[in-house]
C-alpha cells in the first residue's frame, strides 16, 4: 500500500514537472504563442463582427459579432493546444532531450498527461484572452459556464492528442505543419465557426455532421449563446469517444516506441 | 549480486542489420567496467537497451535483479545515463535541466535543489547554474551530463564517451570525480575512444566486436597478455654509437631519444644497471604506446577488422 502511494506520489512530481516545464515554455515565448491568436481574433471581430457582420444581419436570432463569438474563441483553443504539443513534442524529438524522459522511470501514460495538460493550459490560456478581446467588442452574457468551460477543456485535450500523434510520427518541421494547414484549418473554417449549418443545403449539412469540429463549436455555442445546431448530449459523446480513441492511440504509440525509438 | 546481467541479447534494426549477435555480459555491483570496441561494433546499441532508448529484438536484461521486462521503472530507476551525443534543451538554463531531469525521476523539487547544488558544485557548474545551455562549452556541457544522471542518485552509472571532445585538464578532473564516485559504491560502465582513460579507470573490462563479445576479463589479466613493451628514454647526454644490451631492443630516435624494446622477462632495473654501465644516463622515460591501446589493435587485428581505436 505504502509503495503504491509513493508510486503515486512520484508520478504527481513527473507530472507537475512537465506541465510546469511547458507552461514556462509557452510563457516565456508569449510574444510567439499568445499574442498572435489574439491579433488575429481581434481582426476577425473588427472585420467580420463590425464591418462585414451589420450587413450580414443576425443569425440565430443572435447579432452576427455575438454568433462568431464562441467559435473564434474555440479556434483559438484548437489551435493553440495542438501547436503547444506538437511543436514541443517534436522539438524534444528534434533535440534528442526526449531521451531525458525516456530513460526516467516515467510511465507513457504520465509523459501523455503532461504534455496534454501542457497543451491544455495554453489553449485556455488563448481561450480566455480571446474571450476577454470579445468581451471588448460585444455585451455576451454566458449561457452555461459549466458547459463552456467543460467543452473548452475536453476540446483543447482532443486537439493536444492530436499534436502528439503529429509530433510522433513527425521526421521533419515540414511534418508539423503540414496536418494544421491541410487538415485542421479546413475543419475548423467548415465546423460552424462563421456560420449555422442550417444556411447550409441538406446534403451538406450531413457532410458537415462527419466534421468532430462542428460539434464542439456548437457545444461551446450553447454554453456561451444558448443556441446550437447539435444536441449537447450527442456532442459531449462524440467528443469524449475521440478523446479515448486518441489516447488509446498514442499510449499504444508511446508503448511501441514509434517515431521515439530505434 | 550483478550490476547488470544481460543474457543473450540481440539486436536487428529496420533494414536487417544485426547489431548485436547474442551478447551475454555480467558487471559486479560496485565494478568500474570498462566496454571498449571499434566503431559500429554495437556498444551504444547495448547501452541504448540496457537504458531503455533502443528496443530489443530478443534476450533478456537484469539490472540489480530487476527485469527489463518486468519492472521496466525499477531498472531505469537504478540507471544513470551520460550518452555520447549532447542531448539537452539548449535553451534551458543549467539548474533547469538538472531540476527536471529530477522531477522526472519523481525527486520532490526541495530533494532536487539541494541535489542539483551539491553536483553542480563538484562539477564546478554552480557558478553557471542560470546559464543557457547553448552558453556552454563542450567541457561544461559534458560535466553537465554527468550532474544530470547523478540527481536521481543511481546504483549503476552508465556513460558512453563521457570525455569525448574534453581538454586534458577537465578530463583528469572528471576521472578523479568518477574515481571517488565508483569507491563510494556506484557501479560504473564506461565506453570511451581514450583507452589511456579504460586502463587508469577501470577494473573490468569488456571488448565487443561485430555485436559479440570478443573479450571479457579483468584489466590486470590483460595486460599482462602483453609479451613486450617499448619505452621512449630522454638521455642526459647525446650518443654516438649503440650499444648491444642482451634482451633489450634499441633503436635511436635522436642524439638524446632512445627507443627501447623489452620482453617481460627483463626489469627496468635491469634495463637501467646495462644502460649505465654504458655510460648512458637517463632524464625520464614513458611508455611509446599504451598498453591497452596495443592489446585491444591486436585483438581486433585478429578478427580481422579494419580497426580504428
Amino acid at each position: 500500500m505504502s509503495a503504491r502511494l509513493d508510486d503515486w506520489r512520484r508520478y504527481r512530481v513527473t507530472f507537475q514537472t512537465i506541465l510546469g516545464k511547458e507552461v514556462l515554455r509557452f510563457s516565456r515565448i508569449w510574444v510567439q504563442t499568445i499574442l498572435p491568436s489574439v491579433i488575429t481574433t481581434t481582426l476577425y471581430f473588427v472585420i467580420f463582427g463590425r464591418l462585414i457582420g451589420d450587413r450580414i444581419g443576425s443569425m440565430d436570432g443572435f447579432a452576427y459579432l455575438d454568433f462568431i463569438v464562441p467559435g473564434l474563441v474555440l479556434m483559438g483553443v484548437i489551435t493553440n493546444s495542438y501547436s503547444n504539443v506538437v511543436s514541443s513534442f517534436y522539438s524534444s524529438k528534434f533535440s534528442r532531450y526526449i531521451e531525458e524522459l525516456l530513460v526516467s522511470p516515467a510511465p507513457n501514460w504520465v509523459i501523455l498527461a503532461g504534455y496534454v495538460a501542457g497543451g491544455v493550459a495554453r489553449g485556455l490560456t488563448v481561450g480566455v484572452a480571446v474571450m476577454l478581446v470579445a468581451m471588448f467588442f460585444t455585451e455576451i452574457r454566458i449561457h452555461d459556464p459549466l458547459t463552456m468551460l467543460l467543452i473548452g477543456v475536453m476540446t483543447a485535450t482532443l486537439f493536444s492528442l492530436g499534436g502528439f500523434i503529429n509530433a510522433i510520427y513527425a521526421n521533419s518541421f515540414d511534418d508539423i505543419s503540414i496536418v494544421p494547414t491541410f487538415v485542421l484549418t479546413p475543419l475548423t473554417y467548415l465546423g460552424g465557426v462563421f456560420y449555422s449549418i442550417e444556411l447550409l443545403p441538406e446534403f451538406w449539412q450531413t457532410v458537415s455532421l462527419a466534421n468532430p469540429v462542428l460539434y464542439m463549436v456548437n457545444a461551446f455555442r450553447h454554453g456561451l449563446l444558448g443556441v446550437s445546431d447539435i444536441p449537447l448530449g450527442l456532442a459531449f459523446g462524440m467528443i469524449l469517444i475521440c478523446i479515448v480513441i486518441l489516447a488509446a492511440y498514442s499510449l499504444f504509440l508511446l508503448r511501441r516506441g514509434v517515431g521515439i525509438k530505434t | 549480486m550483478f550490476a547488470l546481467d544481460v543474457q543473450q541479447l540481440t539486436k536487428v534494426y529496420r533494414g536487417g542489420f544485426q547489431a548485436l549477435k547474442g551478447v551475454d555480459l555480467q558487471v559486479q555491483e560496485g565494478d568500474f567496467f570498462a566496454l571498449l570496441g571499434p566503431n559500429g561494433a554495437g556498444k551504444s546499441t547495448f547501452i541504448g537497451i540496457v537504458s531503455s532508448l533502443v528496443s530489443k529484438t530478443s534476450g533478456r536484461v537484469s539490472v540489480f535483479g530487476r527485469d527489463l521486462d518486468r519492472d521496466p521503472e525499477g531498472v531505469k530507476s537504478c540507471i544513470g545515463l551520460v550518452p555520447q551525443e549532447f542531448n539537452f534543451n539548449l535553451f534551458l538554463p543549467v539548474i533547469e535541466v538538472v531540476l527536471n531531469q529530477a522531477g522526472y525521476y519523481g525527486i520532490p523539487r526541495a530533494v532536487a535543489k539541494a541535489r542539483a547544488e551539491r553536483y553542480l558544485r563538484q562539477l564546478d557548474l554552480w557558478d553557471r547554474r542560470d546559464t543557457e545551455m547553448r552558453r556552454l562549452s563542450g567541457g561544461m556541457k559534458r560535466r553537465l551530463m554527468i550532474a544530470r544522471a547523478l540527481v536521481h542518485e543511481p546504483r549503476l552509472l552508465i556513460l558512453d564517451e563521457p570525455t569525448a571532445g574534453v581538454d586534458i585538464e577537465i578530463r583528469r578532473s572528471m576521472w578523479s570525480f568518477l574515481r571517488e564516485f565508483n569507491a563510494q559504491g556506484t557501479t560504473i560502465i564506461l565506453t570511451t575512444h581514450y583507452l589511456e582513460e579504460a586502463e587508469s579507470l577501470c577494473r573490468n573490462i569488456a571488448i565487443i566486436d561485430g555485436g559479440e563479445i570478443a573479450e571479457r576479463t579483468s584489466l590486470a589479466i590483460l595486460l599482462n597478455r602483453l609479451h613486450t613493451e617499448t619505452f621512449v628514454l630522454n638521455l642526459k647526454g647525446r650518443v654516438s654509437e649503440l650499444p648491444e644490451l642482451g634482451g633489450f631492443v634499441l633503436q635511436a630516435l635522436d642524439d638524446c631519444t632512445l627507443e627501447v624494446e623489452m620482453n617481460r622477462e627483463h626489469t627496468i632495473n635491469g634495463l637501467f644497471e646495462a644502460l649505465s654501465r654504458n655510460g648512458i644516463e637517463v632524464i625520464s622515460l614513458r611508455n611509446k604506446q599504451n598498453r591497452l591501446e596495443r592489446l585491444f589493435l591486436e585483438l581486433v587485428d585478429r578478427r580481422g577488422l579494419e580497426v580504428r581505436a
